[in-house]
């Protein structure tokens, strides 16, 4: 029997190959996600390479020039104890922005895991692994990071780990709602027709395709973490002086805004409310290009 | 009803719609792609015009451009469009509103999804009237009028229930109720009858036909399937890569095409009658031209057996050919080479008696919320090697279920029996064995839900290889590329991902996948309905020849009649779960058959028009929760004897020794014509 062989022009094989290169591209040609990188990139930048490149001693006292005002020798003028506010706040990237992502990525894996499991069993072990959840859900973050932080001390892991499990919650929730529709797809019976076990069919059929939203999911975390390490330093139980960190700047000086001392709290106050911003951004344009 | 007072009495009627060049481009990240190119159609007063094509070639679109409501990434880049006389383009964004409220309408493929599942049927449509400048007491009344005239025996109870109380037929006539309420110059209709079952479509269709003498509205019917437009229209359009490229009286055009793209789609269909032994489909070799494709000469050249360097490099011209039948072919007089020969296939199936598979006392019930619901009872069926068993029935007739049963993805009541070569199968896949696994393959309707878009065709087939059939390292390459070679897909694509694919060669991985572990029975769910007709026929002639080759036996799951009696050697009935009838499939067609067997098959929409009168099936599908007492059949069955048929469910006898029917009447009674015997009924 002959049939002739069906055949796709090249003119469209090509075409459709270029599907996710126009994906990237659409990503990179949203204003809102390049505003947000940039800004992204540059406290990065600031976080690797910003204790070498500042003008000043982040961790120096001066206490002859203790409070001065922005000039043209202190940009952003000086704290109580004389250390240059610019220099601090660029250094000051650095905590944040090893504690924040470092939680979010392991929020990012226990909550995909967990909602892999909710989602592909279903039943008893998702109605179980709910209820837990739902109950961690309940409780503030703040709170439940308090009551860890002093039963494990502070420490910047320590950080690192509560903020983590506080936020896998949410995440697992997210990926176990994208779970339940993709494992309703027939690739997956078609995974279980060949006998491939539950971990393969979980993390190797169905993780792929549940990717893009995790992605997103994780990049919005991002923001709300480095809030909480931010709140958590400002109220004592994050990173831990004399780090140049903002959050434990501000707590130092926010009570000099009255005697107005105010550039003592408005850089480091601007610089989280930038990176929370930018990263928000940048969560929006790869939300926006993966509903195209 | 009266359109020319709503005109002024302006001197002579305009066209209710009228496309002039139109084209129509998406932007897509970034890039415009064309989609229609230079649309020219004109629907008079009271017409009805059939538009067809398959998936891509811009049906939608021009739909969506008649009604000024293209997506936003839409733009309409030339041309214009017309409606009851005036330029969409030229109107202004209230002027267009009124335009719709006042003289367009339209009808959607899904009405399920089309109605508001939170607002009851009568305010909804009540505030259609209410739209076209109808005040709500007025509305209501003329609400319960236009539910009498889309043939709803019972307005009142109907406007009481919400969307989803309602079936799939019923909603879709509320949904046409609705688009009438305007009283529209202009009505279109979106493949209004595709998500429908045969029987229901057949009601649809009856209705439409209807409505256009009682409305004198004009129609615009878009649809994929040739025979459903040949039904109710009068003038049809076909539609190739976002022009026409053949237009003609509905009749002329079915009987003579004169373009090779109608050409090839007409014979692309298994004809009446027609058998895999018979030989192979004719199909249309290639594939779609893809939105945005640039095309210099005829959108079709690629494709046509005909083509020649003039078609490559001009764009054909209409030519009229006569009686107002235009084909943009340069070729139009010339007789369309066949692309397959129609030599007859080999016929090696030496049939042992021996069944495969076997399915005694086959039943499931499902539990939603502590209620019994029995979607498949006491089934029982043999399969022999190298048969196809077609499985037909309407929707929630438990064909999905017995596959998925067979396969041992769901698990059957108590007292349920798989055999597989004689011996007994584990309910549950879990405790089947490896060779178990491998004799029973599927082949999933959607491939774009059967194969992982995360993975490479590759690592698709590669895996189910290495898992089924044991083969490691390079052994694992050889036998993709020969699975690869056997469904004729090129080796090209093994790095490919599926959304790299066609349709139609999606569906070829698909099946390569299901024959790597060389099975025994192949279940095939629908495999080519979510295909294009084109696209089908090669799809079928693939399974036939890897059917000959290798021995495997099918069990045919379709909706598709035609397909069905073109690939199936025995054909079994389902309804309700219950098998109503089984025989060899010439039986099964030709007769003395079960009442429902004969509705379904008089239901297929023919393109030869010209067919025997056809029988209507009443009311609905039982539900499954509380089926009819007796034999399930008889709250629709034409046929039904009297009370017998109520109280007492008819035992699965045997006409002969492969032929079996579930119903009181007599081999002879169902041989005779159905008038008398539906007389005899009643006079009982």
């Amino acid at each position: 029997m002959s049939v002739a062989e069906p055949t796709v022009p090249p003119t469209v094989a090509s075409e459709r190959a270029s599907d996710t290169r126009d994906r990237l591209r659409q990503v990179f040609r949203s204003g809102t996600f390049l505003v947000g990188l940039v800004i992204v990139l540059f406290w990065v930048f600031c976080a690797i390479f910003g204790p070498a490149i500042v003008p000043y001693d982040p961790y120096a006292d001066d206490l002859l020039n203790a409070l001065m005002p922005p000039s043209a020798e202190h940009w952003f003028g000086t704290d109580q104890l004389g250390r240059d506010v610019f220099s601090r706040v660029i250094a000051g990237a650095r905590d944040i922005l090893t504690i924040a992502p470092l939680s979010t990525l392991i929020s990012t894996v226990v909550g995909t895991a967990l909602g892999l499991v909710m989602g592909y069993f279903r039943g008893i072990i998702d109605e179980g692994v709910s209820r837990v959840v739902d109950a961690l859900l309940a409780l503030p973050t703040v709170i439940v990071a308090l009551l860890a932080l002093v039963a494990l001390g502070p420490s910047n892991a320590t950080v690192v780990f509560t903020i983590g499990f506080t936020f896998a919650p949410i995440i697992a929730r997210t990926v176990r709602a994208s779970v339940l529709a993709e494992r309703e797809l027939d690739y997956v019976f078609a995974a279980q027709l060949r006998r491939e076990n539950a971990f393969h069919i979980m993390f190797v059929e169905i993780l792929p395709n549940v990717l893009p939203p995790i992605l997103v999911e994780a990049t919005v975390r991002l923001g709300y973490a480095i809030f909480a390490v931010a709140s958590l330093s400002f109220i004592g139980f994050g990173i831990q002086p004399p780090s140049p960190d903002w959050g434990l700047s501000i707590s130092a000086n926010y009570g000099l805004i009255g005697a107005g001392y105010w550039w003592t709290v408005l850089f480091d106050g601007s610089a989280i409310a930038t990176l929370v911003v930018a990263v928000n951004l940048v969560a929006d344009g790869i939300q926006g290009a993966l509903d195209e | 009803m009266n359109r020319a007072a709503h005109l002024n009495g302006s001197a002579a009627a305009p066209d209710a719609l009228a496309f002039e060049g139109l084209q129509v481009d998406y932007r897509v990240r970034g890039r415009l792609r064309r989609v229609l190119r230079g649309l020219d159609l004109r629907i008079g007063r009271a017409a009805s015009y059939g538009l067809v094509g398959e998936s891509g070639c811009g049906k939608s679109t021009t739909a969506l451009a008649a009604v000024g409501y293209l997506p936003r990434n839409g733009v309409v880049s030339g041309g214009r469009v017309m409606v009851d006389g005036r330029d969409l383009s030229g109107l202004a964004p209230a002027e267009l509103q009124k335009l719709r409220a006042t003289s367009v309408s339209m009808v959607y493929q899904d009405p399920g999804r089309a109605l508001n599942p939170s607002m009851k049927v009568g305010r909804q449509l009540s505030e259609a009237f209410e739209f076209a400048r109808i005040g709500p007491r007025d509305a209501h009344d003329r609400s319960v009028a236009m539910l009498k005239s889309v043939r709803i025996a019972d307005p009142l109870r109907v406007m009481q229930r919400y969307p989803h109380q309602l079936s799939g037929g019923m909603q879709q006539r509320v949904c046409i109720a609705m688009a009438l309420a305007n009283n529209p110059a202009l009505l279109i209709l979106d493949e209004p009858t595709t998500g429908l079952d045969v029987t229901v479509e057949a009601e649809v269709l009856d209705l439409i036909q209807q409505l256009r003498e009682d409305f004198q509205t004009s129609i615009l019917f878009i649809s994929h399937n040739l025979a459903v437009v040949a039904k109710v229209c009068d003038r049809v359009g076909v539609l190739y890569g976002g022009a026409l490229v053949e237009e003609g009286s509905a009749g002329e055009l079915f009987r003579n095409p004169r373009h090779p793209y109608t050409v090839g789609l007409l014979r692309c269909l298994p004809e009446r009658g027609r058998r895999k032994g018979d030989g192979p489909l004719e199909a249309i070799r290639g594939s779609l031209p893809s939105p945005g494709a640039v095309i210099q000469g005829c959108v079709f050249a690629d494709r046509c057996g005909l083509a020649d360097e003039t078609c490559k490099e001009i764009p054909p011209p209409f030519f009229d050919i006569g009686h107002g039948h235009l084909s943009r072919c340069f070729h139009h007089d010339q007789p369309v080479p066949r692309e397959t020969p129609s030599t007859a296939m080999l016929r090696g199936n030496r049939r042992s008696a021996h069944p495969v598979l076997a399915v005694e006392n086959l039943s499931k019930t499902f539990n939603p919320k502590g209620l019994a619901l029995p979607v498949l009872r006491q089934i029982e069926l043999a399969l022999v090697p190298g048969e196809t068993l077609g499985l037909v029935g309407e929707s929630g007739s438990g064909k999905t279920t017995f596959a998925r049963l067979v396969l041992g993805l769901l698990e059957p009541d108590d007292g349920s029996k798989v055999t597989l070569d004689g011996k007994p199968l584990a309910t549950r896949l879990r405790g089947r064995t490896l060779d178990d696994v491998k004799a029973l393959q599927i082949i999933f309707q959607n491939p774009d839900s059967a194969l992982n878009r995360a993975h490479p065709i590759r690592r698709i087939i590669g895996r189910a290889i290495r898992r089924l059939s044991g083969a490691t390292g390079a052994a694992v390459l050889a036998k993709t590329q020969e699975l690869m070679e056997a469904v004729r897909v090129a080796d090209r694509y093994l790095s490919a991902r599926p959304r790299q694919l066609s349709g139609g060669m999606k569906q070829r991985v698909a099946i390569a996948r299901a024959f790597a572990g060389d099975p025994r029975v192949v279940v095939c769910d629908e495999p080519t309905s979510a295909l294009d007709v084109s696209v089908q026929a090669a799809i079928l002639n693939l399974l036939v020849d890897l059917q000959a080759r290798r021995q495997v036996s099918y069990i045919f799951i379709s909706h598709d009649l035609g397909v069905v009696r073109y690939l199936s050697d025995r054909i079994a009935v389902l309804y309700l779960g219950r098998l109503m009838e089984i025989g060899p499939a010439d039986q099964v067609f030709a007769g003395p058959h079960h009442p429902y067997t004969e509705a379904l098959l008089s239901a297929i929409p023919s393109i030869d028009t010209r067919g025997a009168e056809r029988i209507r099936l009443s009311g609905e599908v039982p539900s499954a929760v509380n089926p009819p007492s007796g034999c399930v059949f008889h709250t629709r069955c034409p046929r039904k004897i009297g009370a017998i048929c109520e109280r007492q469910e008819p035992p699965l006898h045997r006409i002969d020794a492969r032929h079996a029917i579930r119903c009181h009447l007599s081999v002879d009674q169902l041989a005779g014509p159905q008038t008398g015997v539906a007389a005899a009924g009643k006079s009982a």
